[in-house]
């Protein structure tokens, strides 16, 4: 095990949550991305879905381009919401239980109806512009962490490698000043 | 492209959609707290995630164009996913890692994080439409201005 590759303080102190609950699912991940590619052969990314759904709106060439993929963009994104929703009404509200799962201690839980469905406490003006940031960034940049991090990783591009290198070092330093700026949550 | 899909072409989407998206969930990638955790040192589950997913697809696309000659839905070559390098790769990658550390929340994890309950999302999913669509206005019109429009 990889756990055994670490001093164990060492190891609870880079993986305090450990690590099979995010390799499990990022297994998961690349596998819906295989799923999608071995039948159609598309690398799908997620971050298109925003300009080719503008293109039911909006007239503009940059959004038109997409119109011929816009419908099942569409699909792919309510797949996604509603797996993590399968997720919720499963792992997260605990009718299922696995080894391989750890719940966490983030956010805030609410039940509803016998499931449990969690809030973030990050506060909305955050998301909101760190949002427009997103959108704008992960279109200019041609890719998001699924495109480039995901897809294009996977497919060796050198592009994407330098996408992803670049995103998450500015990610990084931005995360860390907003710590130091006492920015919480 | 439209009209004559393969009947299973939207089923396999959406399949495809679930499987990543409970993933997205199982990894706790909807959740902006964790992402931030990994941003600020303090968690770095994310790698696995992140690099667990490359794995997958990283062997899929390397040996699937091997063994297969097209793709059974939509007749389409299997290519990989190349795009040209240029400065918007840097630039975009910038501007996206600003939102990405500010907010902890990027594209298809905040879809997922809708389907976890976080109905707080909305704000990240808000944000995302506007800066795509000002990004887009922006572009659309400088293109329509200046052609030849550089393609990428």
């Amino acid at each position: 095990m990889v756990t055994e590759l670490f001093a164990p303080a060492l190891y609870e102190t880079l993986f305090p949550a450990g690590i099979s609950r995010y390799a499990v699912g990022g297994l998961l991940v690349g596998l819906g991305a295989v799923v999608i590619y071995l039948g159609t052969g598309i690398p799908a990314g997620a971050s298109t879905f925003l300009e080719s759904t503008l293109s039911y709106v909006s007239d503009q060439s940059r959004f038109q381009r997409y119109r011929a993929s816009r419908d099942w963009r569409i699909v792919f994104t309510l797949g996604i919401v509603a797996g993590a929703a399968v997720y919720a009404l499963t792992f997260q509200s605990g009718l299922v239980s696995s080894g391989l799962y750890e719940s966490g201690t983030t956010g805030e839980l609410r039940e509803v109806g016998g499931f449990t469905l969690w809030l973030t406490d990050v506060q909305p003006w955050r998301l909101f512009l760190g949002g427009i940031l997103v959108g704008i960034g992960t279109r200019i940049g041609k890719g998001c962490t699924s495109g480039h991090g995901v897809c294009g990783v996977g497919s060796a591009s050198k592009t994407s490698i330098v996408g992803v290198v670049t995103f998450l070092i500015v990610a990084i330093g931005t995360a860390q000043v907003v710590m130091a700026l006492g920015v919480s949550p | 492209m439209n009209g004559n899909r393969h009947p299973l072409f939207m089923p396999l989407i959406f399949v495809g959609g679930l499987i990543f998206g409970f993933g997205l969930g199982f990894s706790h990638m909807a959740r902006p707290e964790v992402v931030l955790n990994f941003l600020q040192f303090t968690d770095f589950g994310l790698l696995f995630v992140m690099g667990g997913a490359a794995v997958v697809t990283g062997i899929a696309f390397a040996l699937v164009p091997r063994l297969l000659e097209r793709a059974p839905l939509t007749g389409d070559t299997y290519g990989r996913r190349l795009k040209s390098f240029d400065r918007n790769v840097l630039i975009g990658g910038g501007i996206f890692g600003v939102g990405w550390g500010l907010s902890g929340i990027c594209p298809g994890a905040a879809y997922a994080s809708l389907g976890v309950g976080n109905v707080t999302i909305l704000w990240a999913l808000a944000g995302m439409f506007v800066g795509a669509y000002l990004q887009g206005y922006w572009r659309s019109q400088r293109a329509g201005s200046t052609a030849p429009a550089s393609a990428d």
